[in-house]
């Protein structure tokens, strides 16, 4: 009896507790508090950048963009290498990037049998999983000599004499440098390219397709005439989150972008990219600097903010387009 | 005019078996490489694994080691860091999900979180650092186990959000009609129904952090011998990684490709694991 008693009075309690009219609106601002962090966190993000930047920014002012020599001895800084460096490195990999990951996307939608889709999609997207790192190592260690050793001689040798790719191709087989960067960067951003392209390949209506099919269409034909019109807006914005992607990695371009701070002359230079250049220098910096190493950092947030920021509002435009018209 | 039509048609079927063939190939392209990357880490780093790896500390040049100072290091991060971000990104979902809907405010949070969520890694590590070395002037463990928090807030708010949304309504209103306040639906109902998804995306999430390297090079930095003490520098797996692979020395170098696999190992099987054992099988 005495049993039944306390479980009664056990769930009067809880009840009680639980009931509490404040657990209500407690919950509610708590998880209000955590999400209005989400918007803190990024600015304060900005502000400790900037305020870390603030002596390199007083020093040089607007000059810091494109003045290009970096010079710890005489403490001069300026970005433009850098600069150059990670735009031409993402660039390289989205040209590789692509094409491919539209291939893959082509495939995971309307080619491949049905046993074959997933498989192969993990596969892909086991690409996004390998950390960075492993490609740095994996890139100098592997690719690279072998790139220098068998690639790069002939690429020099037969494309180097034409008229245009003699500004791109030419110079001595490092190995290492833009190129080989820009190499390892597409194999990174190729998953999170063709993941997107996927997704929005895949809300086609099949009855677009169908009718396409049924007036004689090739495959190619619906791939190139009607999927690819439709999807336009989340293409471009899989294309930039891709770019946003490749702007900001890090470790694998450090292994072998060869952070040399010059002018590159031809896409085999060694030279730096932003991100390259803050991991590579950061510890051992101080004073003026770190203060540019860090203002390196806020363009390199800037620039990608941005980019990912149009990326984003692509792909909902997309998405919103889609919901109206179901 | 019918050979023109025939040779139009010719050449549109060609197109065809070109473009479709060069899609193959793309995939082709995509899966050489993932072989070619772990075929590496096999060779390499397969002879390199021993026991010793995980009962000696990091080695001096030229002398024999293992990484348990940096798996342990690692570990602990990854932990803290998960145990740190995941409540917060969980309740901050919630809120996206469950209360702000449609509203503006759960919109542009949305839309700033997706673009935290592919931020550099780096400029997370810069941003600790200058708020948390710099001001205490000594790496730590805890700084790095922040900066990997703040990789793993946007993911697990993105995950939890979009997995809540997937809740039919209709649960949500049947406990609403039994007189439920709307925290007891949340917590009781839709967190239930959500479970394994927010789950799936929390350890892909443990799976993405676990290699990030770029952040920890500022705030954790590396520590050559056993530690457990997260105020001070702390080895990890990433950092020793990379300055061993950067080092001229032929056992570092070794032993960095042994500390390699044994990060892929670990993130890959997590990540095929989570997709196997909690996706649904076809949508």
């Amino acid at each position: 009896m005495n049993f039944y008693k306390d479980r009664k009075f056990m769930l009067k309690v809880t009840r009680k507790c639980l009931n509490h009219r404040w657990i209500e609106p407690l919950f509610k601002y708590t998880t209000r508090f955590f999400a209005l962090l989400v918007f803190l966190l990024l600015s304060a993000i900005l502000i400790s950048l900037i305020a870390g930047s603030w002596d390199s920014i007083q020093q040089f002012g607007w000059s810091f963009l494109w003045h290009d020599e970096w010079d710890p001895v005489q403490n001069q800084y300026g970005a433009l290498v850098p600069i150059i460096g990670t735009i031409i490195t993402a660039l390289l990999a989205l040209v590789i990037a692509v094409p491919v990951s539209f291939g893959i996307a082509a495939f995971l939608t309307e080619l491949a049998p049905e046993w074959l889709k997933r498989p192969v999609g993990i596969a892909i997207e086991m690409l996004a999983a390998i950390p960075s790192i492993i490609y740095g190592m994996w890139g100098l260690f592997v690719f690279v000599p072998l790139f220098q050793e068998y690639i790069q001689p002939h690429l020099i040798e037969t494309l180097g004499d034409l008229p245009v790719f003699d500004l791109l191709f030419s110079g001595a087989p490092f190995g290492i440098g833009l190129f080989s960067a820009g190499l390892i960067l597409a194999i990174m951003i190729i998953p999170f390219i063709s993941s997107v392209m996927r997704d929005v390949f895949s809300v086609v209506p099949p009855m677009l397709k169908e009718s396409a099919y049924g007036l004689g269409s090739t495959t190619w034909e619906v791939i190139w005439k009607v999927i690819l019109p439709y999807t336009r807006t989340g293409v471009i914005g899989s294309i930039m989150l891709g770019l946003g992607r490749a702007l900001g990695e890090t470790m694998a371009v450090t292994f072998v972008i060869g952070n040399a701070f010059q002018l590159p002359s031809s896409l085999f230079s060694p030279s730096t990219s932003i991100a390259s250049a803050i991991a590579n220098e950061f510890n051992e910096a101080g004073g003026l600097q770190k203060s540019s190493l860090i203002e390196l950092g806020l363009l390199l947030f800037l620039i990608t903010t941005t980019v990912l920021a149009i990326s984003r509002l692509m792909i909902l435009r997309m998405n919103n387009r889609e919901g109206k018209k179901s | 005019m019918k050979s023109n039509q025939n040779s139009r048609f010719y050449w549109r079927k060609c197109k065809n078996t070109l473009m479709l063939s060069l899609a193959y190939v793309a995939v082709i392209f995509g899966l050489f490489w993932l072989c070619w990357i772990i075929f590496t880490l096999v060779t390499r780093g397969i002879p390199a694994l021993s026991p010793d790896l995980f009962l000696h500390e990091t080695p001096a040049p030229n002398e024999t080691g293992g990484l348990i100072n940096a798996i342990l290091g690692s570990l602990l991060m990854v932990a803290a860091g998960t145990l740190l971000g995941t409540p917060i990104g969980i309740l901050a979902g919630t809120y996206l999900a469950e209360y702000g809907r449609y509203s503006r405010f759960a919109k542009v949070t949305r839309f700033l979180n997706d673009i935290l969520l592919s931020a550099p890694s780096i400029i997370i590590g810069l941003f600790i650092y200058s708020i948390y070395v710099a001001q205490l002037n000594h790496f730590s463990g805890w700084a790095g186990a922040f900066a990997l928090a703040l990789l793993i807030i946007p993911i697990v708010v993105r995950t939890t959000d979009s997995m809540l949304n997937l809740v039919p309504n209709n649960l949500r209103e049947a406990a609403v009609a039994l007189g439920c306040p709307q925290w007891r639906v949340i917590v009781m109902i839709c967190y239930r129904a959500a479970k394994s998804g927010i789950l799936t995306g929390i350890l892909l999430a443990v799976a993405r952090i676990a290699g990030e390297t770029a952040p920890l090079l500022f705030t954790a930095l590396s520590n050559q011998f056993m530690s457990w003490d997260m105020n001070s520098p702390m080895a990890n797996l990433p950092v020793v990684i990379y300055q061993y692979a950067a080092s001229p020395f032929t056992d570092w170098n070794n032993l960095a490709w042994a500390g390699a696999t044994l990060i892929t190992l670990f993130v890959l099987c997590l990540n095929i694991a989570t997709r196997v054992f909690f996706q649904p099988k076809q949508k």
